[in-house]
This record gives C-alpha cells, sequence and structure tokens, in this order.
C-alpha cells in the first residue's frame, strides 16, 4: 500500500475529526485561561484566620496607635488604631506602608561583619554571640587604655527604655558622649529651659486652639506627631479655627490655610517681634499674664517697641506693615491663639532666637499651660532604675567634655549638638572617637553636609550600625547588630513631642521576628554582661523584655490591655507653679543669655555675588526622611512634578527662571558652597521670586531600587550654621547659584 | 456508463466526492482511483482513531501528575471520634470565615503523643507536631486564587450540606492520590474526572458552569424555559453591554448566573 499525498490529507482531516470530538482542545484552551490566572508573580492574598494586634507605629516620632490585621502569621495590613489619644483610627501613608518595610528586602537578615573596604557592601555573616563579644572587646580595651570617653553612641532619642538604656550603659563605662538626633524639640526645649525654667517637652493643645499663626511649620506635611496634625486640621475646618502659614512657598499646608503670608526665608524671628510690637502698642496683651507672672518684660517691651516697628519689619520680611498690624491684631484677639514655629516637618532646630521669640507671642496672649495654648510637659517619670555604681575609670570618662560641646563653656544649655560632631572629629580639636553605636538613626543620610559627615564617619575606627535596615549608616558600618522591626518588638514608645498631655505607647510584636535579629534592648544588656563588672551589675535583668516589664509596672497591665497608657488625672498647672526659673515667672529676656543678644538673624552659607539665589528644602508628607525613606507604595504617590525617573524638581518661580534662561522640564546645576547637584526645573508660581526649593526625603544610597539612586539628598548640598546660643543648627537655607545644565 | 464507471464514481464520491471520478474518461486512470480510495478510507479511520484515544485516554494521562498526600489521612476513623461531624475540625471562625483544611493546632490536641502505631500516625507526629510544621496538604478542591467562594453564605446561608459539593469525603478511609493539572496546578477535582466534563454526581466537577448550573435552578425568578445556552447568554450579554436594558435577561449581571455581577465570585 501507497502512502500517497491523498492519504496523508484524509489522515489530518480524519485527526482533525477525532480532534474535535475529543476533549483536548477545549480543555487546553480552559487550562491555558486558568494558567494565565495563575502567573507566579501576580500577588495571592494568604488565607487564613484573621486577627488584630495593637502596636505602636515607630517609623517617625509620631507615635501613633496601630491596628495590625494577621492573616495567620503574617500581617497584611496596618490601620490607625481606634480611640487613640493621638490618631484615633487616623494613619499617614508611612505608616500604612510599614509591611512594605517588615517584608521588603532591605532588611538585615542577620549579624553581618564587614570585609574588605567600609561601604563597599561587602559582609560575612557574623553569631551574635561572636558580634557581642567582638564589640565588648573593642570597648574594653578603649576602657583599659582610659580612653573611654572616645566611645560614643547617635540615638534617634533619649527618651524611652532602649535609649535610656544605651544612656546607662556609656554611663556605667564611662562615656558622656550620647548624641541625640536634633530637630525643633531641641530648640523648644531650650526655650522652656530659658523662659520657664523647665526641663520638659511642648505640648500644644492644637485641639481647643482657633487661631494657628504657623511660622512655617507643616501641619499637614509631617511637622510634630503627623496624623494628630492632619486631625486637628479638620478640626478647625469643622468649628471656624483659622490657620495663618508663614513661609516664602506656598506648601500644602499654606493651600489648605486660610491665609498663606509668604516671607522672605529666615526673617521669621524678625516678623514675630513686628507682632509683639503690634501688640504691645495696641496693649492687646494679657495684662494679667504680663503683670503677674513674667518678669523682663519691660526690657523685652522696650526692646520690641524700638526695633521692630511694622515699617522695619515690613522692610526685612517682604510683608507689607498693614498686613503685620492686621495679623497681630486677629492674633491677639483670637480666644485661643497659638503660634508655633519649625520649618516643614521641624527636622532642623532653627535659631533659639527665633523658638523664643514665637514663644514670647504665646506668653504674650497669656495662652502658656492654659487650654488652646501650649504647655510644658514633664516626661512621665516611668523609668526609676537604681542608680549606677561607676567605678574610678567610669568617672573620670565621665568628667571629660562631650565631644560635641553640648554643655560646654560655650553652649551651656543645649544637651545635645549632634550637628557640631562632624566638625569635632575632623578638626580633631579635642579628642577621637574610635567606637560610635548608631542606633534608631541614619546620620548618614539625615545630617546636613553628607561629605562632611562621610569624612568624619570614615575617622571613626569601629562603628557600630543596630538598625534593622540597610540603611546609609549601616552600609559604612563595621558591624551591624540588627533590631527586630518594629513589627516584631516590644518597646515603649513615649509622649511625642507636641502632646499637651502624657501618653506612653506600646509598640508590640505583630509577628515573630522574620530573621535571626536581635533587640537591641537584649543586645545592649548582653554586651554589658560580657564587659563584667560594675557594668554588668549595672544591667540585672536577664532580658530586655523582663527590664521593660519591670519599669513600667502597673502601667505594663494598661498597656497590654489598650495598647497604650495615658496619664488618668493629668491636670493643668496654674501660673503659679509652672515656672521654675530665679524669678519663679516667665522671662522674656532671659538672664543666662546675656539679656537679649538672642534676638539675632542667622547668617547663612555663600555670598551673594557668586550664589545669587537662595535654597531652601521643603518637606512632604509623602517623602519620609527621618530614619526609614519612602517604602516603595509611598514612593508611587511622589508628584512627577517633585521626582520623575531618576530625576528631581526644584521650584522655580517664572521670573526668575525666565531671569536664567531656564523653561519647564529643563536640566539645571545647582551649586552651593557646600556641592553640587543636577535637577530639572518645575516652574511654580507659589514660590517668591529668587528662591530655589528642592525636596528633602530623596538621594537615597540605600534601601530598595524603588527609593535608591532617585534624585537629590538636601543633606549634600547645605551645611549647619551654628546657633550662637545654643549651638543647635539654625540653617534655614543656603546660598545657591544655578545654571543650565 | 458502464456498472464499473458507476461503481468507481460512488466510491469515489465517498472518499470525497472529487472531480475526478466525472471528469476522467480513461479506465487507467478509474482504476487507478479505484485503487487508492481504500487507504484513504484507512487513514481517515487511523487519524480519526488515532485523535481520539489521544483526546481520551493518552491526554489526560499527560495532563495530571500524581502526588501522594503528605499524610494518609483517614476520615472514618476521626469522624467516629468527634461530635459535630465534619464541623468539628472544618469549622466557621467566629468572624463568620472558614477554616478550611485543619492546622496543626486543631490536631494537636490528641496527637501531641504518638496514637497507636501507623507509619503515618508516626510520620505526623514526628515530622510535624513535634517540629511545628504546618502539613502541607494538598487540597482538592482549591480554586483559582480569583474565585471567591464563601462557605457561609452556602453552608449557613443556603443550608448546603459538605456532600454536595466535596462528596463523601467523609467516608473514605484513606486520602486518594492528588492529580494535579501540569498547566494550571490545580487539582483534577476542579474539572471532574471525567475528561469530557461529564458527571452523574453533583460533587464529580467544580467549574463555573456547575456554580452556575445550581444557582440558576435556585434562582426562582428564572424559570426553566429561560435558561439558554451559553452562546445566546453571551450574546445577550453583549447587547447589554452596548445597549443597556434593552435585553430581556441581560440585566448587567452574570452570563453564568443570570444574575449578580460578576465581580460577586470573581475577584
Ligand atoms: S505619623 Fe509617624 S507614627 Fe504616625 S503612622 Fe505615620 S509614620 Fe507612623
Amino acid at each position: 500500500m501507497k502512502i500517497d499525498r491523498r492519504s496523508f490529507l484524509s489522515f489530518l482531516i480524519g485527526g482533525a475529526a477525532g480532534t474535535t470530538l475529543s476533549p483536548l482542545t477545549w480543555k487546553l484552551m480552559d487550562d491555558s485561561a486558568i494558567w494565565t490566572q495563575m502567573w507566579p508573580w501576580t500577588p495571592v492574598p494568604e488565607d487564613g484566620e484573621a486577627s488584630y494586634v495593637n502596636s505602636a507605629c515607630s517609623l517617625c516620632s509620631g507615635g501613633c496607635g496601630i491596628t495590625v490585621r494577621k492573616i495567620d502569621d503574617r500581617a497584611v495590613k496596618i490601620e490607625g488604631m481606634k480611640g487613640h489619644p493621638l490618631n484615633n483610627g487616623g494613619l499617614c501613608i508611612l505608616g500604612l506602608s510599614g509591611l512594605q518595610l517588615l517584608y521588603g528586602p532591605t532588611r538585615v537578615w542577620t549579624p553581618l561583619k564587614r570585609v574588605g573596604k567600609r561601604g563597599r557592601g561587602r559582609w560575612e555573616k557574623i553569631s551574635w554571640k561572636g558580634a557581642v563579644s567582638e564589640v565588648a572587646e573593642t570597648l574594653g580595651d578603649l576602657r583599659k587604655k582610659g580612653q573611654s570617653h572616645t566611645a560614643g553612641i547617635i540615638s534617634g532619642s533619649d527618651r524611652g527604655t532602649v535609649p535610656r538604656l544605651f544612656d546607662r550603659f556609656l554611663t556605667v563605662y564611662g562615656s558622656p558622649n550620647l548624641m541625640r538626633t536634633s530637630s525643633i524639640i531641641d530648640s523648644y526645649e531650650l526655650t522652656l529651659h530659658l523662659m520657664q525654667g523647665v526641663q520638659a517637652l511642648p505640648g500644644f493643645d492644637f485641639e481647643n486652639a482657633d487661631f494657628i499663626l504657623s511660622f512655617g511649620s507643616g501641619i499637614v506635611d509631617g511637622w510634630g506627631s503627623p496624623v494628630r496634625m492632619f486631625r486637628a486640621n479638620s478640626t478647625w475646618c469643622n468649628t471656624g479655627g483659622k490657620v495663618v502659614q508663614i513661609e516664602p512657598r506656598l506648601s500644602n499646608t499654606a493651600a489648605k490655610s486660610d491665609k498663606w503670608i509668604p516671607i522672605n526665608p529666615g526673617t521669621e524671628t524678625a516678623l514675630a517681634l513686628g507682632i509683639a510690637h503690634v501688640i504691645i502698642k495696641e496693649s492687646l496683651y494679657d495684662a494679667e499674664f504680663i503683670n503677674y507672672y513674667s518678669e523682663g518684660f519691660e526690657d523685652w517691651k522696650r526692646f520690641v517697641l524700638d526695633e521692630y516697628g511694622p515699617d522695619s519689619v515690613a522692610t526685612i520680611t517682604g510683608i507689607d506693615s498693614a498686613t503685620i498690624i492686621a495679623l497681630a491684631s486677629s492674633f491677639a484677639r483670637a480666644s485661643k491663639p497659638l503660634a508655633i514655629c519649625g520649618r516643614g516637618q521641624g527636622t532642623t532646630p532653627g535659631s533659639l532666637n527665633e523658638c523664643t521669640a514665637v514663644h514670647a507671642l504665646n506668653a504674650l496672649v497669656g495662652n502658656i499651660n492654659k487650654k488652646g495654648g501650649i504647655f510644658a510637659v514633664a516626661e512621665p517619670d516611668y523609668i526609676n532604675w537604681p542608680e549606677v555604681e561607676m567605678d574610678a575609670r567610669a568617672a573620670v570618662g565621665m568628667q571629660k567634655d562631650r565631644l560635641d560641646g553640648a554643655g560646654s563653656k560655650k553652649y551651656p544649655f543645649s544637651r545635645h549638638l549632634l550637628n557640631r560632631l562632624p566638625q569635632a572629629i575632623n578638626s580633631g580639636e579635642k579628642y577621637p572617637l574610635k567606637a560610635l553605636f548608631v542606633a534608631g538613626a541614619n546620620p548618614l543620610y539625615t545630617m546636613s553636609d553628607s561629605k562632611a559627615v562621610k569624612k568624619a564617619f570614615d575617622k571613626v575606627p569601629f562603628v557600630v550600625s543596630f538598625s534593622s535596615y540597610m540603611d546609609e549608616t549601616a552600609q559604612n558600618a563595621d558591624l551591624i547588630l540588627p533590631n527586630h522591626a518594629y513589627l516584631e518588638r516590644y518597646e515603649d514608645i513615649p509622649t511625642p513631642a507636641g502632646m499637651p498631655k502624657p501618653v506612653i505607647g506600646l509598640s508590640r510584636p505583630v509577628v515573630k521576628p522574620l530573621f535571626n535579629t536581635k533587640h537591641t534592648g537584649d543586645v545592649i544588656i548582653l554586651l554589658a554582661k560580657a564587659m563584667g563588672g560594675n557594668i554588668a551589675d549595672a544591667f540585672a535583668w536577664n532580658s530586655y523584655d523582663e527590664c521593660l516589664k519591670e519599669t513600667l509596672g502597673y502601667k505594663w497591665r494598661v498597656m497590654v490591655e489598650k495598647g497604650f497608657w495615658s496619664h488618668p488625672d493629668f491636670f493643668v498647672q496654674t501660673h503659679e507653679e509652672s515656672f521654675d526659673t530665679v524669678s519663679g515667672k516667665f522671662e522674656f529676656a532671659p538672664k543666662e543669655t546675656g539679656s537679649l543678644k538672642q534676638f539675632k538673624p542667622v547668617k547663612i552659607e555663600g555670598d551673594k555675588t557668586n550664589y545669587p539665589l537662595l535654597l531652601i528644602p521643603y518637606d512632604s508628607i509623602r517623602l519620609a526622611n527621618g530614619v526609614v525613606g519612602d517604602p516603595p507604595f509611598v514612593m508611587k504617590s511622589v508628584d512627577d512634578t517633585v521626582l520623575k525617573g531618576t530625576d528631581v524638581f526644584i521650584e522655580l518661580n517664572p521670573k526668575t527662571a525666565g531671569e536664567h534662561g531656564l523653561r519647564e522640564g529643563q536640566l539645571a546645576m545647582l551649586s552651593t558652597p557646600v556641592g553640587k547637584a543636577r535637577v530639572k526645573v518645575h516652574l511654580f508660581d507659589g514660590i517668591m521670586p529668587g528662591l530655589v526649593a528642592l525636596p528633602r526625603g530623596l538621594g537615597h544610597t540605600a534601601f530598595d531600587d524603588y527609593l535608591a539612586g532617585k534624585g537629590i539628598n538636601f543633606n549634600e548640598l547645605i551645611g549647619p550654621v551654628e546657633d550662637s546660643v545654643s549651638g543647635l543648627d539654625a540653617a534655614w537655607g543656603i546660598r545657591v547659584k544655578l545654571a543650565k545644565a | 456508463m458502464s456498472a464499473l464507471d458507476n461503481n468507481a464514481k460512488e466510491i469515489a464520491e465517498d472518499a470525497g466526492g472529487e472531480e475526478l471520478a466525472t471528469s476522467s474518461p480513461e479506465i487507467n486512470q478509474k482504476e487507478q482511483d479505484n485503487r487508492s480510495a481504500g487507504p484513504v478510507i484507512l487513514f481517515f479511520i487511523i487519524g480519526l482513531f488515532a485523535s481520539l484515544i489521544l483526546g481520551w485516554i493518552i491526554f489526560p494521562k499527560l495532563l495530571y501528575s500524581k502526588k501522594k498526600q503528605p499524610i494518609d489521612f483517614n476520615h472514618v476513623l476521626h469522624v467516629a471520634e468527634v461530635e459535630d461531624g465534619c464541623e468539628s475540625c472544618h469549622f466557621f471562625r467566629e468572624d463568620g470565615t472558614y477554616s478550611g483544611v485543619p492546622k496543626l493546632e486543631q490536631c494537636i490536641d490528641c496527637h501531641e503523643e504518638i496514637q497507636g502505631d501507623s507509619p503515618d500516625e508516626i510520620k505526623f507526629v514526628e515530622e510535624y507536631v513535634s517540629k511545628g510544621r504546618e502539613v502541607p496538604w494538598l487540597i482538592y478542591s482549591r480554586q483559582p486564587d480569583c474565585v471567591f467562594f464563601s462557605h457561609a453564605a452556602h453552608v449557613k446561608g443556603a443550608g448546603m450540606d459538605c456532600v454536595t459539593c466535596h462528596g463523601h469525603i467523609g467516608e473514605s478511609e484513606s486520602l486518594k492520590i492528588y492529580e494535579e493539572n501540569r498547566i494550571t496546578g490545580y487539582s483534577r477535582d476542579i474539572w471532574g474526572k471525567s475528561i469530557g466534563g461529564f458527571k452523574k454526581n453533583t460533587w464529580d466537577r467544580m467549574k463555573m458552569d456547575d456554580c452556575a448550573e445550581c444557582h440558576r435552578e435556585k434562582t426562582a425568578n428564572i424559570e426553566r424555559t429561560d435558561v439558554k445556552t451559553p452562546t445566546n447568554r453571551l450574546i445577550d450579554h453583549l447587547i447589554d453591554m452596548v445597549y443597556p436594558g434593552t435585553s430581556k435577561s441581560g440585566k448587567g449581571g452574570s452570563i453564568q448566573t443570570e444574575r449578580d455581577a460578576c465581580f460577586v465570585c470573581h475577584k
């Protein structure tokens, strides 16, 4: 039999007929449809039992309470905790995205030790035991050589049990060098100390205030406890509260305010004094408060009346005198006015004279420690550990001056001056820093003049990072001892600054630690035990959890139940008990600062001829610029007039752009006395001519691919400017020149 | 025309009615045609049967891989021990969600220690219970991820029993082999044992049409006579999308159930 073409065709036809009559085609079609729904990269939600865990968010210093939804062992959603005194169910976009930090690729999985040159990203895994004994050995050597004071710690905070454990460790070890990340809170603390004689945090009763005079504070841009501020802002909308925003740029806060008053940058102090001038002149101040509870008013009054008349203030600030007079009058006549300061998110302390001038406005209208006003909130005194017993070495070490100069003759009132550390290390004027711990902070990203900071870090022979994430500082450390992520650990979250009454939040493990990490509290205890002697004796606890439980005492039970503890019978102090100054009254011109010398404008870096424009930073709630950077979800929300691809935009008034021949979207070169950057131009009518604004929170070199390498870190372009009284960083901007790239 | 001619023509027509039979007067040629008609039929039949065998017998063998469950579970034994029947282990959680296949947590009460001496029991306790590892059960009824199915609506709401969809698994003494579709990764039980998609019992298949069948039956306001063929339903649905409200049965809903929107079941 011959198989010819026809037979073959007939075979095919038979085959086709048979296939049609068999399920093969239909089944394959169905299966391939299902296959397309099943691509492995399609995220599939976990199935299982739903549960909720109350905890606290510590991604910023806002202290929000959170409720995390879990499906079996996986956390699937973060929500705001209902009934929490700070955020009552609300949450910010960063807090919402916390799971991407928990499960994301930026976590440090295990203790790591640097291999090869620092910062090259080559690590070897080491055991916890090995890591702790290495640190103990290095610190032990320094101590033996009588150099215990050359060890230091940069900590995100100095409140709460973990920072206090560090503090305790350093004390009994023998070093005065615990340095806290600085912010506007430093200035406020100092202001309260100088004007009211108290060691306290500022607390603002926003919820009851009805006229907010904000000197550039980003009320809806992440200032203070951000979610609380959003809520307060909504309250004002409903109750008719007014917000007047004073800043050179139309920020989100300015856009949402009742009145935006653009001001020449850096002249806020003059405006505050100008407003004071009008209030005094028109006798709009609270005479009772001034007469009975204040000191130095007459001197201050003379100074203000002589120098800060509306016309001269108008010349300095660029705000016309009629506006100043009207503003002063509406502020003083409001029933519960409140003036606040701290530019943007308040990440830089600013000048002390600005803070005191703004605080003086509150005093003028008599709203100190009063409903709707500003309170001095003392720390809740729950950390009462037995005094440490220092041995001779520790005592000698503790006698040494701090490296950052805080508490020195020059800056006797400041407690932390981290901004001065790089210069102190680089100049080598005092003593070298030989070991540095970094916990809850990312100084290599957040401190200004990145180059100088890097140089200083390079000079420290032993850097240990306690970060849960591979951030810029961890990348440049010798040893990383990763802390559990915030959703994996117990920790007390002390009252966030700005809250008028004490609230302690409880961060608690939502999920079991995913990796070979260890609670930093436990590491400190282990380290102390490894070092032995008095140091070990100062840490009698077996674990951090034990320490925390014991420290919180009866509050622990309340916190476990409610998720937070708030002072049940917190009461407002009377004016008689409020002030602990020498006079026992509110000091308008604190003597410690040499009468009125605090009112001096800040001189920023750069000369006008070479750098004709002014560069200012701006903050946005969509750009985290603290200890963590934006997780991918938040990054997605950044506007493409802020960041496009890897290019960051500067904001420029069309008039200024015209003078420089720059168009929308054009590339430009930005140079300041500190650094250079290539940027794109975005024309914006909401910024005053002559200014250039650049967002903070970009230009990371660490974290994930969604964040790293995008835009410019503002800190590369600006250096710190020391405030003459506080020594804190008072820089609000820097001179800049702009050219076509 | 000779008888031979007629014969040749018939055969040629059978083989596909090609023009050869009528167009060529040559006897030789006809004879040749005559000779090739047999193989043509034969090959047609071979092709037909080969593809039928391929489609009905070989294809399912290739499509599914066979997997053994990690532990052989005896439902009969357990049902006898527990009080609430299926719900003892496959229960509704407080929030109304369905627990599905039990987790170790449910087993651990009785199985902390090895019970009896079956090798599966020993393996279960040693490898899973004492190590705190969940058993990676292969789930016969697992639906694609995009399917939203609420046990509460069906069991509590409509009062259906487990058997209607899951069959008599509760009466089994050992777990059957899990056949995994190599393309989709799902169990063969979804499409059903019959590769042709035929079923005798409600629990034989778990495809969308099987859901729809029941849903249509239970939907009182749709008459049996309204039930259309899939093609008609699709046309109605398209008309309804383009000219909403004009089609009698479209109603902007699912073409399968003629009720509800697609996203009720599809996420
Ligand atoms: S405001 Fe801060 S503390 Fe609150 S949710 Fe956002 S990141 Fe967390």
